[in-house]
């Protein structure tokens, strides 16, 4: 299985590439990708030298161009794609069917990866992916439970990649617009959630306060840990009790899923986090690396060594990991 | 409104039943059904798009109601379910796409590629994400002949896209209800009832128009519905329009379990000029579960209620 590890900025790309990386996808400086943040990504310059350094020592490079653009910001994504393409990055990864249909015209041979946003839960969405674009690769969202990823693998026309590790989505990625109700931009419009302009704290008696344009996300006493305002994963009241309606702060860990996700045949292992730290992310790609090479030399006897689970406990979001969707007791 | 209607610049907007979102005992769907039949709307959209587990109504009883609304001179349209996850839920989205008899809103890609493979023509709903003239021209390709707008694009999009719109292919958007804005493989009224999804015991039966999460300072906020996440308030495209409906083919109106007959008149007297949207819109305030929205029409975030252009000048 490849591992697919994340790089906000070149010193991220270095890392995952230097703690043994697959492949690392990256993400260009504008509304283009689904990490649109401040002081994130990759001007064209750092991507060559990043492409450069990474093809040196045998590491893939895939760029995603994974928002949905809309008619006025079009040309935008159009030269995202040629500037990929230009560049000679190994894959794209898009979600929106124009954006694909364009690089299937203007660059047929870089290869294109369905992106987690593009939404595909099944064989039969991924065939009309297949058969109008050629993807070679569909990243999955991260809603299906083991017995049904299995059945996914088995029946799609192209190679799968599944999340291992990282911030959990609740949502289907590609169908939540809840940032776009409460801020006016979504991941599928702006590649943004929850943004950071419009988050608010607020020191009052009753504690400390985190507003996302003015709606009260979550509410700390003293000595509580504050985590910041994803609205899904704030504290709300729903029959007259309050707690974590939609979401805990957890993240998703699959490493002790690692034999099983090898034997049904997933292709790549994807480590979300091209917002976090070089650091995170040398971290985890030491980890991974580790247990996917453990696995791959007698996934039989696999078992996820303690300090690796203690490096990932380390840098996860929240209190507690989770397999996620994988395991149906999420569900 | 039929489907191999060219959309025509002036001609007055239909008007379309969105689906029922919600999980109603089936004496409560049939009635609603009933009033319909007699409803000012031309087109309604049958059939669970939330989730595979709610079934008040077989498949022979939809087939039987909607031959009852097509007889009343409605077009029918099956919506299918929007997040396919196990096998079942494929093998009913392959029933359906392979009964020739209704035209079906594809809501998953699953459903396009089933229904383009079959040479079928379709509806795409709101959430295939086809935010951009491009991405329309693939999927009418494919078959589309009426695209349902995102639901986060606004009136400057809707503006760019129908310029546009290849001629076969119609334009609907959605005009009224809460937003259905978010699916998840979890179910977040099981949760609330601190059920396990495997063992929800339909707790969603209790809630006609969802379940209701307040901030932690009291504000009606968003609306549970299974595995689907809504606004609390409720989209009203005639609080963003007041001189007139826009020149779309088509506009939904989502269903609520009171007053829909009130709401469709008030849509039906709008497209008619017999009123202004902004007046309209003011007498149906009192008949929303959580108030209104209208941001995501307007440019804005989606709760925001802002003034229309009109009043602004």
């Amino acid at each position: 299985m490849e591992l697919v590890c994340p790089a906000g900025n070149p010193p991220a790309l270095k890392s995952a590439v230097d703690h043994g990386a697959g492949a690392v996808y990256i993400g260009f400086r504008d509304d283009t990708n689904a990490r649109h943040f401040a002081g994130l990504n990759f001007t064209d310059r750092q991507m060559e030298e990043g492409i450069r350094y990474a093809h040196a020592r045998g590491v893939r490079v895939f760029v995603a161009i994974n928002t949905y653009p809309q008619a006025a910001g079009w040309p935008r994504w159009q030269a995202a794609v040629e500037r990929a393409a230009g560049l000679g990055v190994d894959a794209l990864i898009a979600a929106d069917v124009g954006v694909l249909d364009y690089a299937y015209e203007r660059a047929p041979d870089l290869h294109r990866h369905l992106s987690v946003q593009g939404s595909a839960t099944s064989a039969e969405a991924i065939r009309f992916y297949h058969r109008h674009f050629d993807i070679r690769r569909v990243v999955l969202p991260r809603v299906l439970s083991l017995r049904q990823l299995r059945r996914v693998v088995q029946d799609s026309p192209v190679p799968v990649e599944v999340f291992g590790f990282g911030s959990l989505c609740v949502m289907v990625e590609g169908r939540c617009l809840l940032s776009s109700y409460v801020t006016g931009q979504s991941p599928n419009t702006c590649g943004v959630c929850s943004p950071a302009a419009a988050v608010r704290w607020d020191e009052t008696p009753a504690g400390r306060d985190s507003r996302l344009n003015g709606v009260l996300i979550d509410r700390y006493g003293p000595g509580e840990h504050a985590a910041y305002p994803t609205l899904c994963k704030g504290r709300f009241e729903v029959r007259g009790q309050t707690g974590y309606a939609i979401e805990q702060p957890t993240s998703l860990n699959t490493l002790a899923l690692l034999p099983e996700l090898a034997e049904m045949g997933v292709a790549a292992i994807k480590i979300e986090g091209r917002q976090r730290s070089p650091a995170y992310v040398a971290q985890v790609t030491r980890v991974w690396r580790a247990a996917l090479d453990a696995c791959a030399r007698d996934p039989g006897s696999f078992r996820p060594r303690p300090d690796w689970q203690a490096v990932l406990q380390s840098v996860s979001e929240g209190a507690q990991t989770t397999f996620g969707a994988y395991h149906r007791s999420w569900q | 409104m039929n489907m191999s209607d060219t959309h025509s610049p002036a001609s007055m907007p239909g008007l379309a039943l969105g689906p029922v979102l919600y999980h109603w005992p089936r004496e409560v769907v049939l009635d609603f059904y009933a009033m319909v039949a007699d409803s000012p709307a031309e087109i309604v959209y049958l059939g669970e798009t939330v989730c595979a587990k709610r079934r008040s109504l077989r498949r022979d009883d939809w087939l039987a109601l909607a031959r009852e609304l097509a007889a009343a001179g409605k077009e029918v349209v099956f919506s299918s379910l929007a997040l396919i996850e196990a096998d079942s839920e494929l093998r009913s989205l392959r029933r359906l796409c392979e009964d020739d008899a209704f035209t079906i809103e594809a809501n998953d890609m699953a459903a396009v590629s089933i229904l383009e493979e079959r040479g079928r023509p379709f509806v795409a709903g709101a959430t295939l994400n086809l935010y951009h003239p491009r991405s329309i021209a693939v999927l009418a390709r494919a078959g589309m002949r009426r695209w349902v707008m995102p639901l986060e694009l606004s009136r400057r999009a809707f503006a760019d896209i129908r310029a546009a719109l290849p001629e076969t292919v119609a334009s609907e958007v959605f005009a009224f209800g809460r937003l259905p804005l978010a699916y998840s493989a979890r179910c977040f009224t099981a949760r609330a009832h601190d059920l396990p999804k495997d063992d929800c015991q339909l707790r969603c039966l209790d809630d006609p128009d969802g379940l209701l999460l307040k901030t932690r300072e009291g504000d009606d906020f968003l609306v549970l519905n299974g595995i689907q996440t809504q606004s609390a308030h409720s989209f009203n495209l005639m609080a963003a329009e007041v001189a007139g409906p826009p020149p779309a083919d088509v506009l939904r109106l989502s269903p609520q379990s009171r007053h829909m007959p009130a709401i469709l008149a008030a849509f039906d007297d709008w497209r008619h000029g017999r009123a202004g949207g902004g007046e309209l819109a003011a007498r149906l305030e009192d008949l929303l579960p959580s108030g209104s929205c209208n941001g995501y029409w307007l440019g804005g975030a989606g709760m925001q209620r802002l003034p229309t252009p009109a009043a602004q000048a």
